[in-house]
């Protein structure tokens, strides 16, 4: 039974959605709504990266600089173009998308180690711009972003971006779960193995690591942009080094091309300073050292393992 | 003319120090072919354990030395502890475990030691000396001597004895070099902890001009890479080449054009150098390592 | 009670259990007052926030071992940012939903504070921010008070001291980062009060550790009289040192975000002669013995410098002033509801903090003038008072 149910397609969707509905029914105070609406944003951006790296294999050290694209989007559209903040979402999505479509295809072409530093470098030039351009984007301090209304409500207060929030993570877990069942996916994890097969079946593998180039940037734009919308205030650190090592070290610690996994992986990093509250000063290190005690003993993440035991007991 | 040479030297100053950390990188690649993230913060503990030493009491020297071994320890605790075990692993988990490596060694430095700037004494006095109406600190050139020998001293480890003749075959070839007899494993480790020495050299020369911080490594790490990727991976003499000019482009960046995106030149000569000469301008290895 | 209510409060404590591994404070046994606090003590600003967040702990021991405020002890719950606004935010969330704190001290950077901020507002519970822009209390909103003086004062403290020795042409280097960006254009705004002209105007990254090539333009552009460098950080202890190097010897000034021992330590022989805009702090044995602020500066000092065997800077007294402002407020009002302790921040008069004396008002939530600032300069490796008038 259970593994008729873990097996099923719509497993995955069904255990977030569960998990949706039951946590605003257990949290004893709207900070853990705040709390979890974080999860479900950095899951977002990690959906993203579960495509890229968990389907398609090629890695992206500078993803927090689509986030952070989208992420002042909702800040200067309103500022500069007197658009309505989620107007100017969907213009930063479109951006992000565009970016990395022109930056993607030179980018792409590079493996392994240079693929990473080139990601890299992407990213450090984003948070270098946002940084420098105090001018347009208030710099280092950041910039204020206006309240979002939708049908005439405004979203504010933490219960209310629980809701939107999860609803969007929801809609990009279902995006990503079909696109990881489609030809497309199974097209993207032939090129995960072996390009050169991949290329021999037929499968144009240039154009499809593009596809999930920019699909991994609309996520991390989306991401970015309810970021910002919930916080009332971007500030270029969103779009750092650090950040961008957090959502690969998310997806990883998850479990790389799980869906499920993503969400642990965020909810592992976003909760993981707050339970170490007391021991502040120790919590870099604690990072450190979990990064690397995953990487070297449990590369697959948590998702991927739990369930092999799983299996493997009811076997 | 004055001011060409002003920002020229400081350049090179600076640029010296990039060429050791990707000296560093160099060392570390060829042997294992690990891309070592953890790299600047070799620097790091270079510059801050000898200022803690000194405040302890002991003198330059002594401390400087001590502060060399404490980032060997590292180097070769960072190889056995986190690379040995996930040998085989790919180069994103790799470049991970280091980047994983970096953040807890920073987080560690901050609690042994402090969250503040420091600053060791120059070596020989800071009253400038004027060339071409240029003023350059003696330390500078503390710093370009002390790159150029370590550079050379390197270069004759590698050529010339038998020890470094053994690390480059097994660069070259791993499963030939163990074959013949040579321990794989202890020339690894000799790899991680000579880089860690050099980083810590560096990081010892440079203090008494930049300041050191806990958390300085990451950009010399990003720097230092930077040039490493310039000059072509793997090759020693792009190391050295590559950093001279990324610290030279940087301070005309600084001087002529505008100081707000000179961090930005390391990156974008990264990514022009990916996109135009993927192999650099030394490197003969071939770019694709699957 | 009913029984949805004991198990909410049974979750609650479970989640809370499961969530926070905090150890707070030791309990003592009368219900205590809640005060909250979010500093960067750990990320790229922790040289600021690391002092505030001990200064803050310090004090709380120090007024819970004197009996605490209103004979309840307080409670500090004191968290880290590590210098993220993002995180600054879910803690000021958890401070006011989940601790239930009846004000805030905090907010080292200006980013984390204007994160914050709508927090605070909506919870409408006090909050004095330890960021120096004037943002932050213009316009003023009704909740957030802060002890920093801002950057335009600092500024016209210097220009002050520059118009009262004649100089009228000066260059300007300033920091990329958010202080020293903020600092240029408050400078840029008032220079034209006091009749001076910047006529050479250069920037630094806050990571940059060469700044001779700026300086250089600086140095070869005629009739530069003088020199200031907003900033914080290593930037300005590099800039005074590449200025030495490259034999100038106009004056220059430092803004108060230098004011610490560690710069003068960081510059080297290179800081003989700077002048900066301070607070009392730095030259707390040098004062008069009539100076008002002499005793609260000496004890301070004293105190933390026992404490954690390092010297003093004006960062950690932000922090003073933070806390002991809120103190005094709540024994004012007599009351830890939230909305008198407003109100008696607001009518703080003549509180003599280690920063400056504090006088607030409904339209000034700062209250502090170009008096709190002494004019120094760096003299043998130690501050002395300075200043044209």
């Amino acid at each position: 039974m259970i593994d008729r149910i873990l097996n099923s397609r719509l497993a995955p969707l069904l255990v977030l959605a569960f998990l949706v509905a039951v946590i605003p029914l257990v949290a004893p105070s709207n900070f853990y709504l705040r709390v979890a609406a974080l999860v479900w944003v950095f899951s977002i951006a990690a959906f993203g990266l579960t495509i890229l790296m968990g389907y398609a294999g090629q890695v992206s050290l500078g993803h927090a600089g689509f986030l952070g694209i989208g992420a002042y989007s909702v800040a200067l559209g309103p500022e500069y173009l007197g658009l309505d903040p989620l107007v100017s979402l969907c213009l930063g999505v479109f951006v992000s998308a565009a970016i990395a479509w022109v930056v993607g295809r030179p980018i792409l072409k590079l493996r392994g180690y240079y693929l990473a530093i080139a990601t890299l470098g992407f990213g450090m030039i984003v948070s270098l711009v946002l940084n420098g351009e105090s001018a347009i984007t208030g710099g280092p301090d950041g910039m204020q972003v206006p309240r979002a209304t939708l049908f005439g409500l405004k979203l504010s207060g933490s219960a209310t971006w629980y809701w939107v929030t999860a609803g969007v993570m929801l809609v990009g877990a279902a995006l990503a779960l079909n696109i990881g069942n489609s030809p497309t996916g199974r097209a993207l994890r032939a090129l995960h193995d072996s390009e050169v097969a991949a290329a021999g079946t037929g499968i144009d593998v240039a154009a499809r690591k593009l596809n999930a180039f920019v699909l991994a940037a609309i996520y991390a734009a989306v991401a970015g942009g309810l970021l910002a919308l919930m916080n009332g205030l971007i500030t270029p650190d969103a779009a750092g080094f650090m950040n961008s090592i957090e959502l690969v070290a998310m997806v990883i610690i998850g479990g790389l091309g799980s869906v499920v996994g993503a969400v642990v992986g965020a909810a592992f990093l976003v909760v993981l300073p707050q339970a170490l509250t007391s021991l502040h000063d120790y919590e870099q290190a604690v990072l450190g050292l979990l990064i690397m005690v995953f990487m070297i003993f449990l590369p697959a993440g948590i998702v991927p393992t739990l369930r092999r035991k799983m299996t493997e007991r009811a076997a | 003319m004055s001011e060409f040479l002003q920002l020229l030297l400081s350049g090179l100053t600076v640029g010296a120090v990039y060429a050791l950390v990707a000296l560093g990188f160099t060392l570390i690649y060829n042997a294992s072919d690990v891309i070592n993230f953890a790299q600047g913060d070799f620097v790091m503990i270079g510059g801050m354990a000898t200022v803690f030493l000194m405040a302890a009491g002991l003198p330059l020297p002594l401390a400087a030395l001590l502060a060399v071994l404490a980032a060997v320890v590292v180097g070769l605790l960072l190889h056995r502890l986190a690379i040995e075990p996930a040998r085989g692993a790919s180069p994103v988990t790799l470049i991970m475990i280091t980047i994983g490596a970096s953040i807890f060694i920073r987080g560690v430095a901050q609690i042994v030691f402090d969250k503040q700037f420091h600053t060791l004494p120059a070596f020989s006095g800071s009253d400038p000396i004027n060339i071409g109406g240029a003023a350059i600190l003696p330390q500078s050139l503390w710093v370009l001597a002390g790159a150029f020998l370590l550079f050379a001293g390197l270069y004759f480890f590698l050529s010339r004895t038998l020890t470094g003749k053994a690390l480059v075959a097994t660069a070259a070839n791993r499963l030939a070099a163990r074959l013949v007899g040579i321990n794989v494993t202890v020339m690894l480790a000799m790899a991680f902890g000579l880089s860690a020495a050099m980083g810590a050299l560096a990081g010892i020369l440079v203090a008494p001009i930049t300041l050191t911080r806990y958390d300085i490594g990451t950009l010399f790490a990003l720097k230092g890479f930077a040039a490493a990727m310039v000059g072509g991976m793997g090759s020693p003499q792009g190391a050295l080449v590559g950093g001279l000019l990324i610290g030279i482009l940087e301070s005309f960046g600084a001087g002529y054009i505008s100081s707000a995106y000179k961090d930005a030149v390391a990156f974008l000569a990264i990514l022009l150098v990916l996109f135009v000469m993927p192999r650099g301008l030394f490197g003969s290895r071939s770019v694709e390592r699957v | 009670m009913s029984r949805t209510a004991t198990r909410r409060r049974v979750l609650h404590a479970a989640a809370l259990a499961a969530l926070s591994l905090t150890v707070f404070s030791p309990a003592i046994a009368a219900d205590p007052i809640k005060i909250g606090s979010v500093v960067s003590a750990t990320g790229s600003t922790a040289f600021l926030g690391d002092p505030e967040a001990k200064t803050l702990k310090l004090m709380a021991d120090q007024i819970n071992a004197k009996g605490g405020v209103l004979g309840r002890p307080i409670e500090l719950i004191l968290y880290d940012d590590s210098g993220d606004a993002n995180k600054a935010r879910t803690f000021a969330t958890r401070l006011v939903e989940d601790d239930e704190v009846v004000a805030v001290v905090g907010g080292t950077s200006t980013g984390a504070t204007m994160a914050m901020i709508p927090v605070f507002e909506d919870a409408e519970i006090p909050f004095v921010s330890l960021a120096g822009a004037i943002e932050i209390v213009d316009p003023v909103r009704p909740y957030v008070f802060k002890t920093p003086h801002t950057d335009k004062t600092a500024c016209q403290k210097i220009f002050e001291d520059m118009k009262g020795r004649g100089i009228a042409k000066i260059g300007m280097i300033s920091g990329t980062d958010g202080f020293g960006k903020s600092m240029r254009k408050q400078c840029l705004g008032v220079v034209g009060d006091y009749g001076i002209e910047v006529i050479a105007d250069e920037s630094y990254g806050p990571t940059d550790a060469d700044m001779t090539p700026q300086l250089n333009k600086i140095k070869n552009t005629d009739g530069i009289q003088a020199v200031i460098n907003p900033g914080f950080g290593q930037g300005p202890a590099i800039v005074t040192r590449n200025y030495a190097q490259l034999g100038m010897t106009t004056p220059l000034y430092q803004s108060h975000g230098v004011a610490s021992k560690s710069f003068v330590e960081l510059a080297g022989p290179a800081a003989e002669g700077v002048r900066l805009p301070a607070p009392a702090l730095l030259i707390a044995d040098k004062l008069s013995d009539d100076d008002r602020q002499k005793a609260v500066v000496t004890e301070y000092k004293k105190a933390y410098e026992a404490a954690t065997g390092e010297p003093v800077s004006t960062f950690g007294g932000y922090a003073y002033d933070g806390l002991g402002l809120l103190v005094a407020a709540i024994e004012k009002a007599g009351s830890d509801d939230s909305s008198d302790i407003r109100d008696a921040l607001e009518g703080t008069k003549a509180h003599v903090g280690v920063t400056g004396i504090y006088t607030m008002s409904e339209e000034d939530h700062l209250g502090l003038g170009t008096e709190s600032f002494r004019l120094l300069r760096i003299e043998k490796g130690d501050w002395v008072a300075d200043g044209a008038d």
